[in-house]
């Protein structure tokens, strides 16, 4: 019998290397890292991308592919027992007796083409000597304690029928069924909205609770950090750069580099700072957008993803538009660059309304409405070179190629990049980097007004601060007026100078971000404000949040 | 936990390190051993096709009754048919025939395919038409195809490769189609269309060069394969007149004298299978090297 105060895994000087071609020099991902977790503790290991978290929770599960990272020395032991040297078919029983993985996206976690009952139960066929009535009865029970309603349709159901919320409790429950000593959770509510994110937050803390299960949970989130973590691991660059219990790390961290990592996490309480009082450029009236669905034997169905929407923003404004996934903020920013035709209302740019505006009507305005989208791995072609990207929508309107270049440049020079730039490839350049390049393609046109489609939310917290300042940069520097849509209200905290919030495709609460932020007046507004991980913490000033001035 | 375990997309994808391609991924996945052996392969038969009048071969259409059926000899090396031709003369410039096939079928399903691919996936209203149409060409078998040709224009090297391109040619236009479709959503096309970026520039930018890749390795496919087919309908009598070398001549021709001279269908029979063999397994290696993510799926 283990020792009750021994670990329960304990990670020693592990080092995992990239499995290169012979005579390739030998690259390590993870180099040197070792921890401890005790029962019933929660250790987050935090870091951004590229940083070796993911491949240290795949090195426990032993879960490497083998054709590309091998483990080159230390040891893992779970329980006393070296993982590394077990055989795989050991592995495979203690995967699912001893430890078990939820992941990031609940729906690929899943087979799609089985019921979720059954999926469940072939854990228990596999690795307990239940019988079909008991096994049934455990999987119900089960179900029940992951909260899930009316778990006897649920048992039946196939994943697509459910919420991504729904699936992530049925990974946690095949997860924690066979009563597992280590929980690892690879950013578990990532793929989440953020009222699903507490809730499933909630529900990992008090099954942890009542199994006494330790929990090693990945993640780069620091609000969800501040939320459960017992002792945090901070990670860079494959190193381990810091270990501490959650107070040391997020009020006393010792190392250049947390501090800086917590430090650039965005605080919720809004900037101060006056409204605009500039013109307004763009006004919005009753935008409408609606999908008709048909099927052959179904009556025509309408979907409103935008419905009746107004709001005005001014120069130099900066108009947050906040909701969670399906609320229509994208679909109005597409509405409002043109990029699908709106169904009804009106958009006026300087007076000129462009939402009924023809194709060949619209095209000169097109380069006054620009867009940044979300994923800088695909917002460029990867085909062309860097420059040629940014000069081209100024070669569209007539610039010269000799000027369009050396505002290419100059453009460059504005978002932090060098010249050099112009002849390089996308795919020299991380994510950070490329959503700077985005930046200048859509400045390369002078626009009035810029559209951020969740410009930051695919950047390392970090990189988000610098893009985030960069965007504030230009609006002060020039006239733009920026549309900056987000489900991060942390985000939209930092930056705008008012806040719409969208649920349904409809506005909910528009105001000054201030009011909107400290004084909600709609419901769902403060559930999303109260759902935001961390917001007791109060990460650049490394203390607890002070209770508002107001 | 196994099924999520299973299911769980490439670990390999999640170490972010390993996404960077090599430069050289081509270059090294040609460069192992079964690829070299299939290009070596590959360039002997190109070369020997194109030079096949310089290798001092016998005249591939002479008929020499004296010198039925003979077997292995100084003279002729793989003996001579039923007409007393040289079966080894008549396989080189059989290679000819079927390389000619391979490749024009080749082009001539891919350049229309590519046209119509595009235009069917980028504007709607095309879609519906250009795709019908496409159904209705591919109902169409290619024997059936041949014979009308056939008896309609005489047999020939055209009518051959029409016979075989034209059923081709919808798949590659569903092929193309469909890669556009996903490619309209990336959001550097829709930049590019907020950037005002004019249909054709759009098209001809950022549209076609993404599609080459998987073009290329459907071409090889249909390279081999209409050598295949060029095979089969000369079996059938509906392919080249039968006095040309090509290599279903060869072989339905031996079919009558098998039980006598097996080597009169081995010889071109094996032609053909190592020529096929080897553009399809360069073709697989293309697929392997252009597209990395397809390689591990299939």
């Amino acid at each position: 019998m283990a020792d009750s105060t021994m670990p329960v895994l304990q990670v020693q000087n592990l080092t995992v290397q990239l499995v290169g071609a012979p005579g390739e020099e030998e690259r390590s991902v993870v180099e040197g890292i070792s921890f401890d977790i005790h029962a019933g503790e929660t250790l987050c290991v935090v870091g951004e991308s590229g940083s070796g978290k993911s491949v240290t929770s795949f090195s426990v599960m032993g879960l490497l592919a083998p054709d590309a990272l091998r483990p080159a020395a230390g040891r893992i032991l779970l329980d006393g027992e070296d993982v590394l040297a077990c055989s795989p078919e050991r592995l495979r029983e203690l995967r699912a007796t001893r430890m078990s993985m939820v992941f990031q996206e609940p729906m690929t976690a899943l087979n799609p083409v089985r019921t979720v009952g059954w999926q469940i139960d072939e854990v228990l066929r596999t690795h307990s000597a239940l019988d079909a009535a008991a096994r049934k009865r455990k999987i119900l029970d089960m179900l029940e304690s992951v909260r899930l309603p009316d778990v006897e349709r649920i048992y039946h159901s196939y994943p697509h029928q459910l919420s991504g919320g729904q699936r992530q409790r049925i990974v946690i429950c095949m997860a924690l069924i066979l009563n597992p000593k280590l929980l690892i959770a690879d950013e578990p509510t990532t793929a989440l909205d953020v009222t699903t994110q507490k809730q499933i937050l909630a529900l990992i803390l008090e099954l942890q609770r009542s199994h006494n299960t330790a929990v090693l949970f990945i993640t780069h989130d620091f609000g969800v950090v501040a939320e459960i973590a017992d002792r945090i691991a901070v990670m860079n660059r494959g190193r381990l750069v810091e270990v501490g219990s959650r107070e040391d790390i997020l009020a006393r961290p010792k190392e250049a580099y947390t501090r800086m990592l917590v430090s650039s996490v965005p605080g919720l309480a809004p900037q101060a700072r006056q409204a605009p009082e500039g013109e307004p450029v763009l006004v919005v009236d009753g935008l409408e957008k609606t999908y008709a669905e048909r099927g052959f034997f179904k009556a025509k169905r309408t979907v409103h993803a935008v419905r009746d929407v107004s709001f005005t923003l001014r120069k130099k404004e900066i108009v947050g538009i906040v909701g969670e996934s399906g609320s229509g903020k994208s679909t109005l920013a597409r509405c409002i660059a043109r990029l699908i035709d709106p169904s009804a209302g009106s958009v006026r740019l300087d007076g000129t309304e462009i939402a009924t505006a023809t194709k060949r009507e619209f095209h000169p305005v097109r380069k006054r409405i620009q867009v940044v989208f979300q994923d800088p791995y695909r917002s460029l072609n990867a085909r062309i070179r860097v420059g040629d990207s940014i000069v081209e929508g100024m070669r569209n309107f007539g610039v010269s190629e000799e000027e369009a270049r050396a505002r290419a440049v100059e453009l460059l020079d504005i978002v932090g990049l060098g010249a050099d730039t112009m002849d390089r490839y996308p795919h020299q350049f991380s994510g950070g980097q490329r959503q700077r390049i985005c930046i200048a393609r859509a400045l390369a046109l002078r626009p009035d007004i810029l559209i951020a489609d969740e410009a930051v939310s695919a950047l390392d917290v970090s990189v988000q601060a610098q893009v985030l300042e960069l965007i504030e940069d230009i609006r002060t520097r020039t006239d733009t007026a920026v549309l900056f849509i987000t489900h991060d209200l942390r985000v939209a905290a930092q930056i705008c100078n008012s806040i719409v919030v969208m649920k349904s495709g409809q506005i909910v609460e528009a105001g000054q971000a201030a009011d909107v932020l400290t004084r909600p007046q709609d419901e769902y507004t403060r559930q999303l404000l109260d759902a935001a991980p961390g917001r007791h913490w109060d990460f650049k000033r490394f203390r607890p949040t002070q209770a508002s001035p107001h | 936990m196994s099924s999520s375990i299973h299911s769980m997309p490439g670990v390999a994808a999640s170490a972010p390190a390993l996404r960077r391609r090599p430069r050289s991924a081509l270059v090294r996945t040609l460069s192992s051993w079964p690829v070299m052996a299939a290009l070596v392969m590959l360039a002997v038969i190109v070369l020997a096709a194109i030079a096949a009048n310089l290798l001092g071969l016998a005249d591939p259409m002479a008929i020499n009754p004296m010198q039925r059926l003979k077997g292995f000899s100084a003279e002729h090396w793989f003996g001579t048919d039923a007409y007393g031709r040289d079966v080894l003369s008549r396989v080189v410039h059989g290679a000819r025939v079927s390389l000619m096939i391979g490749a024009g079928t080749a082009v001539a399903a891919l350049v229309p395919g590519l046209v119509l691919g595009v235009i069917a996936g980028y504007f709607r209203a095309a879609d519906m038409v250009i795709m019908r149409i496409m159904d209705g060409i591919m109902s169409v078998p290619s024997i059936l195809l041949a014979i009308a040709l056939v008896a309609v224009t005489g047999a020939s090297l055209l009518t051959v490769l029409i016979a075989i391109a034209v059923p081709e040619f919808p798949r590659v236009v569903r092929l193309v189609r469909g890669l556009i479709l996903s490619l309209r959503d990336e959001p550097y096309v829709e930049a590019a269309i907020s950037l005002g970026t004019p249909t054709h520039t759009l098209m001809m930018r950022h549209l076609v060069p993404n599609t080459l890749a998987p073009l290329i390795v459907q071409g090889t496919f249909i390279f081999a394969s209409a050598m295949l087919s060029e095979a089969v309908m000369s079996f059938l009598g509906v392919g080249m007149p039968p006095e040309f070398p090509s290599w279903g001549n060869v072989i339905a021709e031996g079919r009558m004298y098998f039980q006598i001279k097996p080597g009169l269908i081995l010889l071109p029979g094996l032609f053909l299978a190592l020529t096929v063999l080897s553009v399809n397994m360069l073709g697989d290696a293309m697929r392997d090297a252009l597209d990395p993510k397809m390689a591990r799926r299939i």
